[in-house]
């Protein structure tokens, strides 16, 4: 019998509220903060860190910063200014965004954006019918129009040689290549790895292997030097070409071990019962095995993406000026010299939203697929 | 070992249960080895339409992996099976034919969990026997219904009790129509109270003519519906018999030490 009972009948107790230091923001406060001296510590000397750093980068990107969009717009000698000068970014913006491409031809290309988008919110929109349909298009059709739409020579578009292509646009090309190819290449691979058939995995062994082994600025410095070593005479591959074909396959090699990780967890009981009812080593595959693999490993597969997605930026060795390269290239302009900073500041802050977009749609993703196993 | 489901608690059968002429299942002469270790010896096993047989013995005997071969689960190395006329080889049409007309219980279930329960029973009609969907939906109820958990329907595995579990896992088995049931186990990893309800529809399984081959240490199931009891131990067929004799008249050893061990309290 405690003493806060002596006042109560059995059963008359009243629900009180909880104290102040339990609930509520001064809750949270108390118990993540300040819990204990070594957490007060942190706190107040994570604060103290934030109230250094924060306020100069602010005043840098934004209170002193200079805003326009010509040369006159940001001061003669790069040295001498206080805040960031956007009228750079500004200034160079459509090479930042799409490379050498032709200024009369970019609508192709914003073309290929806005399909794209409908394309994509479809998709990532809950409730939406006809999904399998606009998944498909996606998924086979899309490629085929971007193809023509880029690179021209048909349909009476004017012809747009690969090397004129640059900028976000190039990076987004060739991530969204890897990517795409990626997950599909890497399940056959990560299914072939785990057959009972020694040729298959022998095959699948030593291809995984190999495209891991190797860095991937070999890879696309192999596409792009040593591979047409090899070709016959008069045969050329467009360098772009070359380039996506190395970076499906090194993403394949990453994603196949990612997979497979996946469909090692799941438990062998899984395959028996889907086999005991009569399903065929495919069917199994995709109902039961495979989705309940890919949930476990969404985060091992966003990984991998949003890794390809950076590493994209490599391409720079083989003379492929994709959204980095653009903000380097950019820099050499003897009008503009001193002004990098903004540049890299403007392309890390793009290639953030992308990374932590696709990092955000996994966790919702995770969390719709979540049935409670 | 948790309290055993006495016979007399056990629903009884209200038909007489019959057994037919056509032979289901035939295993001749059935060995198999897991690499050096002799798991079944000299298996011959021949099941009627309609019989309901109890297979049991100690752990490691080799029980399970009898039943295992019949659906190719695992595969034998020696003998023939044959299932329905149909014999159990390397072939993959034949595999998959016997598995369409053979259905398994585990004993941990092995529901799908990414699926709910409407979708776990009535995926395999839909995408084995080419079922229309709305078809394949009616008929999974109807089974939801017979083993008495139609308000389940719309819920997934992890929301389930066991006992509830291993009833889907049995409707999904049922809903492909299958000639015979195998069932390893299937209340081995259930809690007391739900033994009860798992057995129940096992029982009423039997009463419509199912032909059922049973791995279990449940004696009072073994009494109430079994026409054979089968012991087993080191991967032999020890003993064979109706369940009267089996319990109350023991021929071999090994057969009276493990009754006497099971039947201990």
């Amino acid at each position: 019998m405690t003493d806060a009972s002596k006042t109560h009948a059995p059963g008359m107790h009243p629900d009180l509220p909880p104290p102040k230091t339990e609930v509520g923001a001064w809750g949270w406060m108390y118990h993540n903060l300040f819990s204990s001296p070594l957490n007060i510590g942190l706190t107040l000397g994570s604060l103290f860190l934030l109230f250094i750093a924060i306020p100069p980068i602010l005043d840098w990107a934004f209170f002193d910063a200079l805003w326009g969009g010509e040369r006159t717009d940001c001061p003669k000698e790069a040295g001498t200014r206080e805040g960031a000068c956007w009228a750079y970014i500004n200034y160079w913006f459509k090479h930042l965004m799409y490379g050498r491409y032709p200024n009369e031809e970019l609508w192709r290309i914003n073309t290929s954006y806005v399909i794209g988008a409908i394309g994509l919110i479809w998709l990532v929109l809950p409730k939406l019918p006809y999904k399998l349909w606009v998944g498909s298009f996606m998924l086979f059709a899309f490629p085929v129009i971007c193809f023509f739409l880029f690179a021209g020579d048909s349909f009476g578009l004017q012809i747009v040689e690969t090397p004129l292509w640059g900028g976000l646009f190039l990076t987004l090309v060739i991530a969204v290549t890897g990517i795409v190819a990626s997950l599909p290449i890497g399940i056959v691979l990560a299914l072939g790895r785990r057959s009972n058939m020694p040729v298959v995995k022998s095959l699948c062994v030593a291809f995984i292997e190999l495209w891991r082994g190797v860095p991937l600025i070999t890879v696309l410095f192999m596409s792009s030097v040593m591979f047409p070593l090899f070709m016959p005479e008069g045969l050329t591959f467009d360098k772009l070409l070359r380039a996506l074909i190395g970076v499906m396959l090194f993403s394949a090699a990453y994603m196949a071990e990612v997979v497979r990780g996946g469909l090692q967890a799941i438990p062998k009981g899984q395959f028996e019962a889907a086999q005991a009812l009569g399903l065929s080593f495919w069917k199994l595959m995709a109902l039961i095995v495979m989705p309940q693999a890919l949930k476990i490993v969404i985060p091992g597969i966003v990984n991998t993406f949003i890794g390809l997605f950076k590493d994209t930026t490599l391409v720079l060795i083989i003379g492929l000026f994709d959204f980095l390269g653009m903000a380097q290239n950019v820099s050499t302009n003897p009008d503009w010299l001193g002004f990098s900073v903004e540049g890299y500041v403007f392309v890390a802050f793009g290639f953030w939203i992308f990374c932590f977009s696709m990092s955000r749609y996994s966790q919702h993703l995770e969390q719709k697929l979540h049935t409670g196993y | 070992m948790a309290e055993e489901v006495k016979a007399e608690d056990l629903q009884q059968p209200t038909k007489e249960l019959t057994v037919g002429e056509e032979i289901m299942i035939q295993m001749i002469d059935v060995h198999k080895w897991y690499g050096q270790f002799h798991v079944l010896k000299n298996i011959d096993l021949t099941v009627r339409k309609g019989e309901r047989i109890v297979v049991c013995g100690p752990s490691g005997s080799g029980k399970s992996t009898l039943i295992r071969c019949i659906n190719r689960l695992e595969e034998h190395q020696r003998g023939q099976i044959i299932v329905e006329g149909t014999e159990l080889t390397g072939d993959l049409k034949h595999i998959e034919q016997i598995r369409r007309e053979v259905g398994m219980v585990f004993q941990h279930f092995n529901l799908f969990p990414h699926l709910t329960i409407m979708e776990n029973l009535a995926l395999a009609p839909i995408w084995v026997r080419k079922m229309p969907r709305h078809e394949a939906e009616e008929a999974a109820m109807k089974y939801l219904e017979r083993v008495k958990i139609p308000e389940q329907a719309k819920k997934y595995p992890g929301q389930l009790s066991g006992g509830q579990q291993q009833r889907v896992a049995i409707a999904r088995s049922l809903c492909m129509n299958p000639k015979v049931m195998l069932f390893d186990e299937p209340t081995s990893a259930l809690d007391p109270e739900m033994i009860k309800e798992v057995l129940d529809v096992m029982i009423e399984l039997a009463q419509e003519g199912m032909t059922m081959l049973c791995v279990t240490h449940e004696m009072g199931f073994a009494k109430t519906v079994a026409n054979r009891v089968i012991f087993m131990d080191g991967g032999e067929i020890i003993e064979e018999n109706n369940p009267h004799e089996f319990f109350d008249n023991p021929q071999h050893d090994r057969t009276k030490l493990f009754l006497s061990q099971i039947l201990a309290h």
